[in-house]
């Protein structure tokens, strides 16, 4: 743990200040970050305990005492300073087969999705994600079992599961179910808690259980 | 997950049995009955008998899955011999808990 002093500005993010400090104060500070508008998810690290992203979290908002303690995602192993690998994370999401797989080629018409139906509705509840690791990092489960899928990995292979344009939901069910997929999720909800896109893991994992249950006859 | 079905059913039958179980003793001993005047009631009953066979197998089936989350999660414990330990443990809690519910039968 290494401390700084970094002054302070109005709608100043963590990120700001994470910036400030590999510019002027410690140029080897390595830190991951991208689009600094929310939208790549590369700048997620713990702020104060809490897996966020810095870009659109304003110290106003987290800062105690004057302090604040900014380390690296938790769940994942740390590569240097604030950077984690997180092929871990994306490998999951293969693993719980979070590949689309249609049946139709671009020689065939296109299905016909209706964004009122209730299996849409269910999918675009948890399409946004975009893989910042958040959910995974926010995660009891994940600390406990090293192997458990994750939030992110089960709530893609729900949306996928949804869409009925996918050929492969038998297959998938069996990835996801068991020890180290969503029948080890204990609802204790801290990825739609910490969900910066305000989508709800826990929701897809609970659909999972029943999908897999439904499967069973 | 037959596992994980295999708890939420229980949990469901375990939630029933619970409830009626906690009643069935207020209910008796705030009426004032006695050791010998329980037993009377409970001895040869066969509808007892079956509430409390389903009880205990509940149990039975219940406890030890949520066990093998502990010892996994807890204790980092995976192998076969959590699985080996788990079954020996629920055939215990069987083992007594039928010994309990046939000797107010008989």
């Amino acid at each position: 743990m290494q401390e700084f002093e970094v002054p302070r500005h109005p709608s100043q993010t963590v990120l700001d200040v994470v910036t400030h400090i590999q510019r002027h104060l410690d140029p080897t500070l390595a830190y991951r970050f991208a689009c600094r508008v929310g939208m790549c998810g590369s700048c997620a690290m713990t702020v104060n305990g809490v897996p966020r992203w810095t870009c659109r979290t304003h110290v106003d908002k987290v800062i105690r005492n004057d302090r604040m303690e900014i380390s690296p995602l938790k769940n994942l192993p740390v590569i240097r300073d604030l950077v984690t690998d997180m092929r871990e994370f994306f490998d999951k999401w293969h693993r719980a087969k979070g590949e689309f797989n249609g049946a139709k080629s671009r020689q065939d018409d296109f299905e016909n999705v209706v964004p009122q139906s209730e299996n849409r509705k269910m999918v675009d509840a948890g399409i946004e994600c975009i893989g910042c690791g958040v959910c995974y990092a926010a995660c009891d489960v994940v600390a406990w079992n090293p192997d458990y899928l994750g939030p992110a990995a089960l709530n893609r292979a729900w949306t996928l599961v949804k869409d009925v344009r996918d050929e492969k939901t038998l297959e998938r069910l069996r990835a996801v179910a068991g020890d180290a997929g969503c029948h080890s999720c204990h609802t204790h909800m801290s990825c739609t808690e910490r969900c910066p896109k305000h989508i709800s893991p826990t929701a897809g994992i609970a659909g999972l259980k029943r999908e897999t249950l439904k499967a069973l006859f | 997950m037959l596992l994980w079905a295999a708890q939420r059913v229980s949990a469901m039958v375990l939630a029933l049995c619970v409830a009626v179980h906690l009643v069935t003793i207020v209910y008796a001993t705030q009426g004032g009955l006695s050791a010998a005047e329980i037993l009377g009631r409970t001895r040869g009953n066969a509808a007892w008998l079956a509430f409390y066979s389903v009880f205990v197998l509940a149990v039975a089936i219940h406890a030890p899955i949520g066990l093998r989350a502990v010892l996994g999660e807890w204790l980092g414990w995976r192998g076969w011999g959590r699985e080996v330990l788990l079954v020996l443990f629920s055939i215990f809690l069987f083992a007594t808990g039928m010994r309990a519910v046939l000797a107010v039968f008989r």
